[in-house]
């Protein structure tokens, strides 16, 4: 790998990321409603200041947000004030700043995400190779069929129907929420006990939405791999059906899967906000529904960056990742 | 030598309504899905004839009544008769996937033609555009735009419009590269050696051998028009009024459902997103199969 090569990725990653703030900068600021005004209006509502004083306090604060100035000088103090690492605060929860919020939410994302989704890459390519195995039982060949007819259904769908059956009618789970109303968050067992039962019906459904495809695409790598001349070279070898298995069918069937796993961090995301809203678990998500209710833009764009953020340097860093295992395309 | 002879006068050609009934005996998921959404069309149509539509707005039946004989999916919290909103839902995810569809897929094939037809800087602008694009969680960006409307102006045709805005990128690639293969295929040098302009290969020549890519594209779109709507009316960024198929969830979902009881209400939508969402899924596949003779099974 050369270092050209890592330069070219930075430079798009840096590309990408700037595309993604310019496109939410400016969509929010076409929209008619104003955050400052909404926040006080319902202040204003419940008693307190005259119209002419609600007049003021939105002059004062546009002011001190620097919404009073031109679009373009905003946007440049946005894109500077950005590389600077500085996501600036909220417009409806000041004075909390946007990273706060952030800090706050991801914990949550991170966990269920990042679990569901390894979880389902291993399930998923486990089974796919199984099924493309000609070696395998047939019952085992069987386990992935309903993963795979389960694939075109949003796991939201499958989040509707987990409720449903598991939390209303067996009663065996809770129907929502991260932890139970009377329980404060602290670092014992009971609490974490208690976030685990709530967390397991979303992190089934975006298990039961994500296997199918790693099943499709893993049994399709399977079944070229089949006839390649080293896996016939293994057999002649003597060597065990589960070193073959292993060694020699697995590791290079997985090798497309990886750069497969790297898209699926991204389109998890999209999963993953609509599952918090359904399960009302706070993660990013509901932070980023939450602050578009206000029109607060100053978190809208903290949030999105944030995540478009994470997703291209995940991307990036499982591209240059990649010669690692797979020595044959290792450059000089 | 007799037999042969005799066989070689039996043999007729089978006509081409066995051809079609045999290839779609192959063609399972073709045939499946089709069927799928000639119920769906049925349930609707059937729905628009027997019902009042106003029923699907609230207020306009008993409340929370469960399924029985006068209301076949129940009422909803705010007086809604379920069954006419599954059929108004319905027909309005239609409208705004074939709608979204539609332009998305001329986006698609104009940019797709211009870039690998003409090549040279449009060619790199284009693709360019669309390697940028691609990165980014389109959710998130559609979600933004939806969230920045004044909720008034969300309606059915605005849906579709904010789902087609960062949707066009893979109908673009996908026609770029059929294009670029087919433009080195030898009709289209004859074509061109025989002094056929631009227009005439483009319309006369390209563009009828790529309808199956293009409608396996428009289907497609379809799909992630349906999906891309559903998942932002999921999260109540939809036109509220309406009785979208995600508006039913999500309002179900706001008014705590489950919670009370009120099983019927958040279910009827969900399983009709299923059978539409898996009906797209067995079209497209099935098309993709019927596009692609390398996947193309033998009889």
């Amino acid at each position: 790998m050369s270092i050209k090569i890592i330069l070219q990725r930075l430079a798009f990653l840096l590309l990408v990321i700037w595309s993604a703030a310019t496109i939410t900068f400016f969509i929010p600021r076409i929209s008619t409603r104003n955050p400052i005004r909404e926040r006080f209006g319902v202040l204003a509502r419940s008693g307190g200041f005259s119209p002419q004083d609600m007049e003021a306090i939105v002059q004062s604060y546009n002011r001190k947000f620097g919404l009073d100035k031109p679009l373009l000088v905003q946007y440049w103090d946005y894109v500077s004030s950005l590389a600077r690492g500085d996501l600036g605060v909220s417009l409806f929860k000041f004075p909390k700043t946007v990273s706060e919020l952030i800090m706050e939410a991801l914990p949550w994302t991170i966990g269920l995400l990042l679990v569901t989704t390894i979880l389902s890459f291993i399930i998923g390519n486990l089974l796919g190779a199984i099924a493309a195995w000609p070696r395998a039982p047939g019952w085992m060949r069987g386990i992935a069929t309903p993963f795979v007819m389960m694939m075109g259904v949003p796991p939201v769908l499958l989040g509707v129907f987990l409720l449903f059956f598991i939390a209303f009618r067996m009663k065996v789970f809770p129907l929502g929420g991260a932890y139970s109303i009377g329980i404060v968050p602290s670092q014992t067992v009971e609490f974490y006990a208690d976030v685990l039962r709530h967390m397991l019906l979303p992190a089934l459904a975006l298990i039961f939405g994500q296997v199918g495809g790693w099943v499709l695409s893993m049994r399709g790598m399977g079944i070229t791999i089949q006839g390649e001349d080293y896996v016939n070279f293994a057999e002649h070898k003597g060597l065990g059906a589960y070193t073959i298995f292993k060694d020699y069918y697995l590791r290079n069937a997985m090798l497309p899967q990886v750069t497969g796993f790297a898209l699926a961090l991204g389109s998890v995301i999209t999963s993953g906000i609509i599952i918090e809203q359904l399960f009302a678990l706070p993660g990013i998500g509901t932070a980023l529904i939450d602050a578009i209710k206000f029109n607060d833009f100053l978190a809208i764009y903290g949030i999105v960056l944030f995540i478009t953020i994470a997703v291209a340097v995940l991307m990036v860093m499982v591209e240059l990742l990649y010669p690692l295992i797979d020595p044959r395309i290792r450059q000089g | 030598m007799t037999t042969a002879t005799a066989t070689l006068n039996e043999y007729h050609q089978p006509s081409r309504l066995t051809l079609l009934f045999r290839y779609l005996r192959r063609n399972m998921s073709l045939v499946v899905g089709v069927l799928i959404i000639l119920g769906l069309v049925a349930f609707t149509v059937i729905g628009f004839l027997t019902l009042d539509t106003k029923d699907a707005y609230p207020l306009s039946t008993k409340a929370r009544q469960p399924p029985s004989l006068e209301y076949p999916l129940g009422t909803d919290f705010f007086g809604r008769d379920l069954y006419a909103a599954m059929v108004v839902g319905m027909w309005q995810t239609a409208l705004i996937g074939v709608m979204a569809g539609a332009i998305g897929t001329f986006i698609g094939v104009v940019l797709g033609f211009t870039s690998a037809y003409f090549g040279g800087l449009a060619d790199g602008g284009i693709k360019g555009v669309c390697q940028v694009l691609t990165p980014i969680p389109v959710f998130l960006i559609q979600v933004v735009i939806a969230g920045s409307l004044d909720k008034r102006s969300v309606t059915i045709y605005t849906m579709a419009l904010i789902v087609v805005l960062f949707s066009w990128m893979g109908p673009t690639l996908v026609i770029r590269s059929q294009v670029l293969s087919m433009k080195e295929r030898q009709f289209v040098s004859v074509a061109k050696l025989s002094g056929l302009g631009d227009g005439g290969i483009i319309f006369g020549e390209m563009l009828p051998n790529l309808l199956p890519f293009i409608a396996a594209a428009f289907v497609g779109q379809v799909f992630s028009a349906v999906f891309a709507s559903f998942y932002l009316a999921v999260v109540g960024l939809g036109p509220l009024r309406e009785p979208l198929l995600g508006n039913t969830i999500w309002a179900a979902q706001t008014q705590g459902a489950f919670f009370n009881g009120w099983w019927w209400w958040p279910l009827a939508p969900a399983v009709a997103m299923v059978l539409i969402l898996s009906s797209l899924a067995l079209i497209n596949m099935g098309l993709d199969e019927l596009a692609n003779p390398r996947v193309r099974r033998t009889e």
